[in-house]
């Protein structure tokens, strides 16, 4: 039921390392029956992005603790965080603050 | 109420999630797009307000810079320095209300050599950085890591402090007057508004010539190779954080700044203060971790960051554009486990997810801590400093301390047996009396024998958490020129010394 959504999202913070050093992605989910939220935003990154070492980007159901989200320049804690469901030609940034990456 | 045999049966409720369209709880008009403190959402507006707010109190509070003094800041390109280098902008500008009223310069350290980068990665991260120094129009050094190697052994000299007599006067203003007439007296035309034209008629190139000798590949070799001879990442790490103090010092030091800032943010203060404990570094934590660090005695080195958590820095960098660079360093994408520090930084940002308040209670601890014994006077000798990280030896061990335990365990655990002794003041050590300090290690025939002497002296004139990085390196001689010159030399003055004191006794 949901259409195709185009998404941009941006690495920072030594987060782009584990995506072969590219900061900005579009993307286009695919189409399916539910709308697209954050969770399944993270599942399909893990399986289509992210190009190495899993466990410094995703843990569990989210994202690892120190890394920064932000939906259309808004802290995603304001947004429901995992529950925000994503509209088409939302902007989702991804910063890494921590010491290693 | 709490029964014994009452069960939950998951109907837990769970806390209510902020709504889309909270307002900000300052001024209550305008969205909020930003929750700190798990509590206050603010809106742009406000939040910019408030960061900016937090430096000046920060500095405000603490009155420790004066006008027109040299101030180093230390810009590593991540995101709290950068950030720290936009605030010291903002702040300084012409149009800032009550403007900050002091002399910055920048130095960057260029850590490549450590870490196993590529030439080519280097100069491209130096380039960025060097861009986002310029656009600032301050005077900046850019070092290389490589230069740790060839320091003079002066720099672990503690100086005698220059405004320890101002601060001693009945309040901040006369200090601050005391400066200003001391300065003009001594350079007169090297005061405010004179200063500022001065170092902007600098050239940049004279500045970095001043400092950056050009690196050549032995020089990153020799780096590599006293990094290699390190065998774990926590006392890689420790080691990498001595060097890179002593460059800065040797930098302000050199070039006239009598104050650093570092920006250390929060949360890596929280992380830092519960490393140090586990590295055993705790009887330096007020210092380590406190807003204004005066180890070093002429040089005072300040944390005006260290308010802000590093989740305000990343947004306030991406709302308001503030430039940064990220540079890989030892620890990038190593796993949890590999040293203290990360496993530290781990456990705390896991816990401050599921518990909101952890780094701010762990700031305001550490806030709390000041050290027991009194300032040293400046007539007091310097052997009770350590020797790489300045700050008072922690190791005399008393009879029935934990400390005294670990060295008899040490020692029995030595198949040679006790050799000389381990530290200077063991009272009652068990085994043969503390030989003398130039006697028995030296007089060995075997290539070990002539090293192992030379460990255990060095142990002597450092603290405990030194010790415990020295002792994980394969050889003390690869340590840098400087480190064992001024072992040298505290030695034979403390063999003076003693020579000395038996003189008198007779």
């Amino acid at each position: 039921m949901a259409a195709p959504i185009a998404l941009h999202l941006e690495f920072g913070g030594g987060a782009e390392l584990l995506f072969d050093g590219v900061k900005e992605h579009h993307v286009i989910l695919p189409d399916q029956s539910e709308p697209w939220d954050m969770k399944q935003l993270l599942v399909w990154i893990r399986a289509n992005l992210l190009k190495e070492r899993p466990e410094l980007f995703v843990q569990g159901d989210t994202v690892r603790p120190g890394i920064l989200v932000l939906i259309n320049d808004a802290d995603w804690e304001l947004m429901g965080e995992l529950r925000y469901e994503l509209q088409d030609q939302d902007n989702v940034v991804f910063i890494s603050t921590l010491h290693g990456g | 109420m709490c029964q014994v045999d009452e069960e939950y049966n998951g109907q837990l409720e769970h806390v209510a999630t902020p709504s889309v369209s909270k307002k900000c709880v300052k001024c209550k008009e305008s969205t909020a797009v930003l929750i700190i403190r798990a509590v206050d959402a603010f809106c742009r507006c406000c939040f910019k307000e408030y960061f900016i707010h937090k430096f000046r109190a920060m500095l405000g509070k603490n009155r420790i810079i004066f006008p027109g003094e040299k101030v180093l800041l230390a810009v590593s390109g991540g995101p709290a320095s950068s950030s720290m280098l936009s605030q010291v902008k903002e702040g300084l500008s012409r149009d800032a209300p009550k403007k900050l009223r002091f002399v910055p310069g920048i130095i960057h350290i260029d850590e490549g050599g450590a870490s196993g980068q590529s030439m080519e990665d280097r100069r491209r991260a130096v380039a960025q950085v060097e861009s986002v120094l310029r656009s600032s129009n301050y005077p900046y050094h850019i070092v290389y890591l490589e230069q740790a190697l060839n320091l003079p052994s002066s720099v672990l000299e503690v100086g005698s402090s220059a405004t320890e007599k101002l601060q001693t006067g009945p309040s901040y203003k006369a200090a601050v007057d005391q400066f200003i007439q001391t300065n003009q007296n001594l350079h007169p035309d090297l005061f405010l508004e004179n200063a500022w034209s001065h170092l902007s008629s600098l050239s940049m190139q004279e500045v970095q010539n001043g400092l950056s000798n050009p690196i050549t590949p032995e020089n990153t070799q020799a780096l590599q190779r006293l990094f290699a001879s390190v065998r774990t990442l926590t006392a890689k790490e420790d080691l990498l954080q001595t060097l890179r103090q002593h460059l800065i010092l040797h930098t302000a030091r050199t070039e006239g700044y009598t104050k650093v800032m570092m920006g250390d943010s929060c949360s890596r203060l929280a992380i830092k203060l519960l490393s140090n404990i586990s590295l055993g570094r705790g009887a330096s934590l007020a210092m380590d971790t406190g807003f204004s660090d005066s180890r070093y005695g002429d040089v005072v080195i300040v944390r005006p960051m260290r308010d802000y958590s590093s989740k305000e820095i990343a947004y306030y960098n991406r709302m308001f554009d503030v430039p940064s660079v990220f540079i890989p360093g030892l620890d990038t994408k190593a796993q949890d486990k590999a040293s203290i520090q990360r496993l530290t930084e781990s456990f705390v940002n896991k816990l401050q997810t599921d518990f909101p308040a952890t780094v701010s209670t762990i700031y305001r601890t550490s806030e709390k801590l000041h050290t027991a014994c009194p300032p040293q006077n400046t007539n007091s000798p310097t052997f009770d400093k350590c020797l790489m990280c300045a700050c008072s030896l922690d190791t005399n061990a008393e009879e029935f301390s934990a400390f005294k335990a670990t060295l008899i365990s040490e020692q029995l655990s030595q198949r040679r047996g006790p050799g000389p002794g381990l530290s200077l003041g063991t009272a009652g050590a068990p085994g043969p009396p503390p030989a003398s300090f130039t006697g028995q290690g030296q007089c060995r025939s075997s290539d070990e024998g002539q090293r192992m002497p030379a460990t255990l002296d060095l142990k002597s004139l450092l603290c405990y958490s030194c010790r415990l990085t020295i002792k994980d390196m394969t050889a003390v001689d690869i340590l840098p020129q400087y480190i064992l010159a001024e072992a040298e030399r505290k030695k034979r003055r403390i063999t003076q010394m003693k020579i000395v004191i038996l003189g008198s006794l007779k």
